[in-house]
Parts: structure tokens; sequence; C-alpha cells
């Protein structure tokens, strides 16, 4: 049991925390805006498989990741405009966007390798230090998290957002454009979702499988919720669930470890269910999430 | 949503372009992947209709989503999003799969509705959760249905696991055992696997539109989710409202898992199969009617049905069903869209200011966004 507890089990928690810190510090942005992003998920989907297909395209992982995040970008700017532009339902607008990712990036499997299920191998990105073991998506998804912070919270952009978020038609009012600085919100969340789609593709392993992203995007989202809204919340939220995560994973491969494992992946789920009714006091949602700027 | 008159042209037009629009941006996507998308279409149109086992299997597959489309559309007229379709079927087919594995001596007309009762409370149970919590806490249902989706996929892969001996389930297959005959859901049509679960999905079509639009109960149901503040100042419980209709929705839900474990697969397999996401479309476009369920279902059921022929013939992977479903959703949201535009209202709907206000703030899911107090999404 007690080397049950090393140095694995850290970097296994790193691992599995990693894309959902990307995909939540995304949805915390859309969030904070006013925009709900159930579409975290397609968003992931989407950037992990379009890395595979770029660095398969270009052999660069670097291009590859580029035209990863680019193409959840889209995803997040079609999100936005259903949502925005639009005005339409923004679970609804997040549903199909979901469903589109995992439909699209099957089909798309098919075309370019001819077989269902999942790619080919392609170069991934680098490790870097600590004995060539960390991926070097690990630091910068550590790093991204105080940069959330300081962009949302001490820059004209950020409170702008927030505004945005918090108010939207007082925010009209003063001026702040309502509508841009959502869509910046949507299409970033998009990006830094795809980031987090892209670790496991190209960054953990080398491939992309069918459904990769596995409901991750959706524990983002909780890890948003469970964080009460800020970044640094909802890093802890991403580290306690990644390493349920992990525990889970060492807990398989140790024999008469005393807790299932299957309940150690409900973890994260149970949590958020019980934050969510309140009985854990965080800080409370966005006051305008879901709202329009104007009555229309 | 539908009460208004004139509107049901409106929406039956609007679904209709909606799914056209979606085959055209569809058929777009084929065109660039190099395939010929009249030649997808068609196969995928004769795959469904064209032979007799083709259309038992467009029933087949309709079956499921019709039941998770009225669970959708109970909840959506309720003023709730029940994104928790999914789960809400697992338990009910993992608990169909406990009941109708289990021996008790039973004859079939016992065991049978037995197991569908069992699964339809399950199911029942799983959809009550969310609801009371709405009601109790304001806790928002889009997110304890997604977590409650995932709860209900890992109870029921931890249960499967546990062996403990006293539930009738293989770890090996991953699954629940084998449903006894006695509680098998007859074949319907010889030779192929259309079972009476079709059957059971209209007839709960059916029930739900006698109950939504001809008792006080769905006149509650309807005025709760068009407005609660009015709802609550004509004497309406709210929380009892939407808890009770949460609770209706999952049973829906449960009796889809129900058929698909007694009717078509024999067992429950621990797995998410994602028809919970397909039936929020169907939903969508049946407009949150019972009727106009039966017929999206149907619909829906013909594209997963015809898919496998098309990839078999055009070469077109299957999974460009998952697309057009999506932008299927995409296309209703946008016609919504339009619909709200004030020169589209002006044309559409002549008389009644006081409704054409409530269109504006309702988007898709009727009365989601009036809800007085914000969502702590």
């Amino acid at each position: 049991m007690s080397d049950f507890f090393t140095l694995a089990l850290l970097s296994a928690t790193l691992r599995m925390a990693t894309p959902l810190i990307f995909a939540a510090m995304g949805g915390l942005i859309s969030e904070r805006s006013g925009i709900v992003n159930i579409a975290l998920e397609g968003m992931m989907l989407t950037g992990a498989f379009f890395s595979v297909a770029g660095t398969y395209c270009t052999g660069n992982p670097w291009l590859g990741l580029l035209i990863g995040v680019f193409a959840s970008g889209g995803a997040g700017a079609i999100h936005a405009f259903w949502c925005i532009t639009l005005r339409a339902n923004q679970i609804v607008a997040g549903t199909a966007v979901n469903l589109i990712a995992a439909g699209l990036t099957a089909f798309l499997i098919q075309l370019i390798w001819g077989k269902a299920g999942g790619t080919d191998s392609v170069e991934r990105l680098p490790n870097i230090g600590f004995g060539g073991g960390l991926n070097v998506l690990i630091p910068i998804a550590l790093l991204l998290v105080p940069i959330v912070h300081v962009a949302l919270f001490r820059t004209r952009q950020g409170l702008h957002i927030l505004a945005a978020g918090e108010h939207p038609q007082a925010a009209e009012s003063v001026g702040i454009n309502v509508t841009r600085n959502r869509y910046i919100a949507v299409i970033l969340s998009g990006v830094l979702a795809g980031l987090g789609g892209a670790f496991p593709s190209i960054g953990d392993l080398s491939y992309f499988t069918l459904d990769m992203t596995a409901g991750r995007g959706f524990i983002a989202l909780a890890a948003v919720i469970f964080g009460g809204w800020t970044p640094f919340g909802a890093f802890g939220a991403t580290l306690l669930f990644g390493s349920a995560e992990a525990i889970q994973i060492q807990a398989q491969a140790t024999s008469n470890f005393p807790i299932s494992s299957d309940l150690l992946v409900a973890l994260p789920y149970l949590l958020t269910l019980i934050a969510i009714t309140g009985l854990v006091r965080s800080s409370p949602a966005p006051d305008g999430l879901g709202k329009h700027a104007t009555a229309h | 949503m539908t009460a208004r008159p004139g509107s049901a042209l409106v929406n039956v037009a609007g679904s209709v372009l909606a799914v056209l629009g979606a085959l055209a941006i569809g058929a777009i996507v084929i065109r660039i992947a190099g395939h010929n998308p009249w030649e997808a279409y068609r196969a995928l149109a004769e795959g469904a209709l064209g032979t007799r086992r083709g259309r038992a299997e467009t029933l087949v597959y309709a079956a499921p989503l019709i039941l998770g489309g009225l669970s959708f559309g109970i909840a959506a007229r309720a003023g709730l999003f029940n994104i928790g379709i999914e789960g809400q079927l697992v338990m009910g087919g993992f608990t169909a799969g406990l009941i109708g594995s289990f021996d008790m001596g039973l004859p079939q007309t016992l065991h049978l509705p037995v197991a569908m009762l069992c699964a339809a409370l399950a199911g029942g149970v799983w959809g009550l959760i969310p609801g009371v919590l709405k009601a109790a806490t304001g806790a928002h249902e889009v997110i304890t249905t997604i977590m409650l989706n995932y709860l209900a996929f890992r109870l029921i892969t931890y249960l499967i696991q546990k062996q403990s001996g006293w539930l009738p389930v293989d770890p090996q297959v991953q699954g629940t055992d084998r449903v006894l005959d006695s509680a098998r859901l007859p074949i319907l049509l010889d030779r192929t696997r259309l079972h009476f679960g079709v059957l059971v999905a209209i007839l709960a079509a059916l029930v739900l539109w006698y109950v939504l639009f001809k008792t006080t109960f769905g006149f509650r149901v309807r005025t709760v989710g068009l407005s609660r503040g009015a709802a609550s100042y004509g004497g309406i419980h709210w929380g009892r409202t939407i808890a009770v209709s949460m609770a209706i929705a999952g049973l829906l839900a449960g009796l889809a898992g129900a058929g698909e474990t007694l009717g078509l697969h024999g067992r429950h397999s621990a797995s998410l199969p994602g028809l919970g996401f397909t039936a929020i479309a169907v939903g969508l476009v049946g407009r949150n009617h019972p009727i106009g369920i039966i017929f999206s279902g149907i619909l829906f059921g013909m594209l997963s049905a015809g898919a496998p022929a098309m990839q078999s013939q055009s070469d077109v992977s299957k999974e460009i069903v998952l697309v057009l479903q999506g932008l299927v959703i995409l296309a209703v949201a946008a016609f919504e869209a339009v619909n709200r535009l004030p020169f589209f209202r002006k044309l559409m709907t002549p008389a009644n200011p006081s409704v054409q206000d409530r269109s504006t703030s309702s988007g898709v899911g009727p009365g989601v966004e009036s809800a007085p107090k914000p969502p702590a999404l």
C-alpha cells in the first residue's frame, strides 16, 4: 500500500488532468461570457482528430496541433453563431455540435485511412525534462491556469467578457460589445478544448480512436461547476478528478485494492451532483448565463 | 407551443425544411468526400424501405427513438431539458435484463409485464432524481442529468464486475445473463428482428398525447412549461409538476431500454449506446408533440436502418448519419431563429401579441429560458 502513492501516481494524475485542465479553462471562459458550453466534448473530439489528421498530412506534430485547434476553434465558431447570432437554445446547439463531431471524425477516419475505429500512428509532440517523461503539453496546461486567471480578472478584454456574462444589458449600456466578446470567448473555448483533445491523441499517444475523449468534455464542464467558475477552483477540481482516474488505473493493476475502481471513476460525477445542489456552497454561476443582451 | 392556431402547419413545414436542409448539407459533405450523394441517398432509402427486412429494421430502430423522443418531449413541455435519456434508458435496460433473466417460475403473461414495469420504474427513478433536485434546490437539470448518465453507466459496470453472486450478471460478456423466453417481447414479423416494442412505443405516444392535451395534469405541465410565474399565479404547484414530468420522462426512457433488452438484444450490455442523444433530435424534429415524434422517430429509424446499405453499396461511411442528425438539430434551431424574425412573425401569426412575445424567449426547448431564476449551470 505504501508504494501505491508514488511518483508514478503523481505523473499519472497530471496526465489524466491535462486534457481536463485545457477543456475546463475553455469551458470557464465560455460560461463566464454567458454562453453555456456542453459542446466541450465535441470540441475536444474535433481537436483530437484533426491534430492527428494534420500531423499525418504535414508530417509535423506542431503543425498538426495548429490544424487541430483551428478545427476545434471552428466548432466553437459554429456553437457561437447558433447561440449568439441565431439565439438558438444553447443546449440544443451544443448537442448538435457534439453529434456532428462524433459523426464527422468517424466519417473522416474511414475516408482518410480507409478503415473504421482508429487512425494509423503519427509522430507525437516531444517530451521534455524529468527524465524525458513529461509531454510538452503538460507544463503548458499548468501555465495556462494563472494566465487565464490574470487574463480574465486583470485585463480589459477579460473584464469585458466577465461583464458580458454577468449582466449583458448593463454591459451593452456602457458600450461593451457583448456579441463580439461572447464570440471571442466561445471561439477561444473551442481552441482550448481542442488543445485538451490533442493531448491524448498526439501528446500522450500517437493516434486517434473512435470516441477517444469518452466524456472528458463533460467532466471538464463538471470541473468548472465544481470549481465554482474560477480558474484555480476549476484547476483543483481537474486535479481531483484526474487523480480519481489515475488511482483507478493503478488500482486495476494492484490486487486487493480496497475500493472498487468503477466506483472511483464515478466520483467526479457524484461530487458534481452534490456540489450543484448547493449542499456544498461554492460561488454562484454567472448571472447572465444563458441570457441575451437585448430583449429583441 | 403548438396550441396557437395555424402554427401546426408552420411546425411541420419547419421540420420538413430542416430535414431537407440537413440532407442538402450532408450531400455536399458526401460530394466533397468524392462520392455521389444521389447514389448514397438512394442506397440509404432502399436499404430502409426497399425490402421487407429493411422496413422491419426501420421500425426496430424507431421503437427506442420514439420512446426516447417522447421522454425528451414531455420534459420539454414542462420547460425542462432532459439530457438524461441515455442514463434513464440504460437503467431501464439493465433492470429489464436482471428481472428478465431471473427465473421466478412465472408464466410469460406475468414475467414480461413485471420486467417491463420494473424497467420503467428504474428509469422513472433516474428521471425523478433530477426533477426533485431541480424542484428542491434549483440545481439545473442539464448538469444533473449529464452526471446521472455517467453514474448510471458506472453503477451498472460496477454491479456487473462485482459478481456478488445473487445478481444474474455475467462479467465475461460485460452484461446481464440472457433473458428467459418468458420475459422476451414476442417477434411481430416472422424472420425479422421486429418485436412488439414498436407497438409499445406508438401506444405510449397516443397515451402521452391524451395525457398532455386532454387531462388536467397535462394542462398543468404545459402551463408550467410556458410560464412558471403564470402557473404559480394560477395555483399550480411548480415543483411537484416538474418532478412528476421528469419521472414520466424517465419512465418512457426506461421503457425504451426495456424494449432493447427484452425485444432486441436479449440481454443488457454495459455501454452507453448513444440513443439518448439521437432521441433529442427526434423530440426536436417532432416539435415535442407525441404524434410528431412518432413520425420523426420513424424518419430517424430509416436513417439508422438504411446506413449499412449505403455504406456497402456506395462506400459512404455509415457514420454520416450522425452528422445528418446533428445537422437536422442545427437546422431546426436555425428555422426557429428565422421564425422569430419580426417580419416573419407578423406574416405567420397576425393576432394575439402576447403569444408572440413568449415565443421570443423560448428558443427550441419551450420555456427553458423563461424560468425566472437563472439556471445554476
